[in-house]
């Protein structure tokens, strides 16, 4: 038998090193994905399952509900400073959001703003695996995505909110919303971000506006890597736990940003009128028309 | 050369009702209204969102809140906000009555998500000044519309009339996702509350302030209109009292029967956030 | 969505409690945790009506060699008997011994 060794090239063994360790987070469950952040040994959960904080919604409608309404709150340390971890199970209804599981976010937003505001830095990160709005918890699912917005636009006064979108849920609905009010927002190349998922668009709007199907028009719309091209995400990062920890790291040590995209409104309507609708550009040229870090 | 009557709207009704001897503001776009009112001598400003069949991006030409329309409802509502930065913050006003978000191939590549973010955003933010914000549901209050144009309001007022509806999703649509008929999702509202279209369900939910009976909705007389105007000034003389952010609207009984998991859930947190 | 209720004799008390699984499709969540009683106690709540039987036959094989007091829950969207059995198991594994 032949054994073929390569030679110990310091760059190929480095590489080989890092994607035999690459552990891939969209493969991971919303609960390992929060813990994977943390440092080890650090990680807490709030309201776990054990704490039975259900939809009173679903059993009425003969839907099972989780322990955990599909949302993992996890206190503890991201590179040697306190975080709070909100991770969304996508697994779990799409991830979509009902009066339990938005309430578990907008709560820990609200204790992690009145710690920062007694001097006890807290760095909130949303993993955003979601559809939006749950719709067998319509008013009220929408109601506390509400005071999610709510809370960021408080809490981002403090200390950077820290966005992950990640897939394949992706991030969609009402808390693409949430995603578009963060400091700062990470997203995977397999990642989408966008308001109307590709099936609504093309119910509302017909076949002809959208092919839900058509996966490269979709990404070339709304997914990770067209999303960070025309600025609408900071950093587009590959599958790896580690490097995803990492780039929130770096993110958060920018601090709060002067201003927030979402408070960039002249610069966005200005970049608007310019577009025809009539002769609309498609997803390259508007990586052309808007690069990224152009909407200062 | 035919001349394109502007599509009615209960929001184009009462935003011309309310803002009949206002100052408009020209929002350059005709699916945008905008005007600064006084009422009992004080400056308010209203905004609604309309119907506007030339609208130059197609989806949203029939009262849908799309790209143009969020970034001009953050624009006015910030523009408000310094105007008044020195001076007495004048209480801001969304008219209710949107058909939904935009729904669009440009609307997606655009970032319409960010859009309806910053019309959000400049709400709060006026709400964080010290503006008093009302949101008045005359109308469809639907999914990304509502949370980007009233529901960082500090109080939600509705009429309770016809047609005055709040939900996540259109009702024929809702129906197809969950796979029941249309009636079969009226009668689900009558025991999942928060699944209901019906006005006085949501009412149950202790998300709104007030509910105004006795107005008709479409064609309000000069009567009516007071009454809703006065209404909503003394949802304002309440937000001055007791401004408050987004958890006012648990600190009701009606929240406290049909939002008990609500407060449970926000109550454990707190318990369990620093470790025992 | 069927509620399906189980109890079973046990030979004496756990100490540790553990949860695994996500209410997914195809998939499911089991919480187990110590109890008082001298039984184990199961309640399913499943998404597939009409499947009592196929519950039982499981849950049987399973309490037969796991003979521990405990609160068993099972949230269920639809898994085959295999995963169910697997998720059982990997539960089982963090609490006894």
């Amino acid at each position: 038998m032949i054994q073929t060794t390569h030679s110990a090239n310091p760059v190929t063994k480095e590489r080989r090193d890092r994607f035999l360790s690459r552990r891939s987070v969209i493969e991971m469950r919303a609960r390992e994905r929060a813990r994977a952040l943390l440092d080890r040994g650090s990680f807490r959960e709030l309201l776990g399952p054990f704490d039975r904080l259900e939809s009173p919604w679903l059993p009425l409608q003969g839907i099972v509900p989780e322990s955990d309404d599909g949302v993992i709150i996890a206190r503890g340390q991201l590179a040697g400073q306190p975080a709070v971890i909100m991770a969304i199970e996508g697994a779990f209804q799409g991830g979509g959001m009902g009066e339990v599981s938005a309430s578990k976010i907008a709560g820990a937003l609200a204790l992690a703003r009145r710690d920062c505001a007694s001097s006890k830095p807290i760095l909130p990160v949303l993993l955003l695996e979601t559809g939006g709005v749950r719709l067998q918890e319509a008013n009220l699912g929408e109601a506390v995505v509400a005071e999610i917005h709510a809370e960021i636009i408080a809490l981002r006064r403090h200390v950077p909110v820290i966005g992950v979108i990640t897939g394949m849920v992706g991030c969609f609905g009402g808390m693409s919303i949430t995603a578009g009010l963060c400091s700062y927002l990470v997203i995977f190349p397999q990642g989408r971000l966008e308001l109307n998922g590709p099936e609504v668009i093309e119910q509302e709007a017909g076949i002809d506006e959208l092919d839900a199907s058509d996966k490269r028009l979709i990404w070339s719309l709304m997914g990770g890597e067209q999303r960070y091209e025309t600025g609408f995400a900071d950093a587009l990062v590959e599958d790896d736990a580690e490097l995803l920890k990492q780039t929130i790291r770096d993110l958060a040590a920018r601090g709060i940003p002067a201003r927030h995209r979402s408070e960039k409104v002249e610069e966005y309507r200005r970049s608007l009128a310019n577009i025809d609708p009539a002769a609309p550009p498609d997803g390259p040229a508007l990586r052309r028309m808007w690069p990224k870090g152009d909407m200062q | 050369m035919s001349i394109i009557t502007p599509l009615s709207s209960r929001g184009r009704t009462w935003f011309q009702a309310l803002a009949e001897k206002a100052q408009p503001v020209d929002t350059g776009l005709g699916s945008v209204l905008v005007a600064d009112a006084t009422w009992g001598g004080e400056r308010v400003r209203l905004l609604a969102i309309v119907p506007d069949q030339r609208n130059r991006f197609p989806r949203a030409q029939h009262g849908e809140l799309g790209l143009e329309e969020g970034w001009a409802l953050a624009h006015h509502v910030r523009e408000a906000i310094a105007a008044d930065s020195s001076d007495a913050k004048r209480p801001i006003i969304a008219i209710v009555d949107v058909q939904s978000q935009a729904y669009g191939r440009l609307e997606a590549l655009l970032g319409i998500h960010l859009s309806l973010a910053a019309a959000a955003d400049a709400y709060a933010t006026a709400r964080m000044a010290g503006h008093p914000v009302v949101a008045l549901i005359v109308g469809t209050a639907l999914s990304g519309g509502l949370l980007a144009h009233g529901d960082q309001a500090h109080r939600l007022l509705a009429l309770d009339a016809p047609g005055v509806i709040v939900h996540a999703m259109r009702k024929a649509s809702a129906a197809r996702i969950t796979r029941r008929t249309v009636e079969e999702l009226d009668e689900l509202g009558k025991t999942v509350i928060p699944m209901a279209y019906d006005i006085r369900q949501f009412a149950k939910l202790g998300l709104l302030h007030e509910l105004i009976a006795g107005i008709d909705a479409d064609a309000p007389s000069a009567a009516q209109v007071a009454q809703v105007e006065e209404r909503v000034a003394a949802a304002i003389a309440d937000i001055r009292k007791r401004p408050g952010d987004l958890t006012a609207r648990l600190d009701n009984p009606e929240a406290k029967v049909h939002r008990a998991a609500s407060i449970e859930v926000r109550k454990r947190l707190a318990e369990q956030w620093d470790a025992s | 969505m069927e509620t399906l209720n189980f109890e079973y004799e046990a030979k004496g008390p756990l100490t540790r409690r553990a949860h695994v699984g996500v209410v997914g499709s195809g998939d499911l969540e089991v919480l187990i945790e110590p109890s008082n009683k001298p039984t184990a106690v199961v309640r399913v709540r499943t998404s597939v009506n009409g499947y009592g039987q196929v519950w039982k036959a499981v849950l049987d094989r399973f309490f037969a060699r796991f003979e521990r007091a405990a609160h068993v829950e099972i949230n269920d969207f639809g898994a085959t008997p295999g995963t169910v059995m697997l998720r059982l198991e990997q539960a089982a594994e963090e609490v006894w011994p």
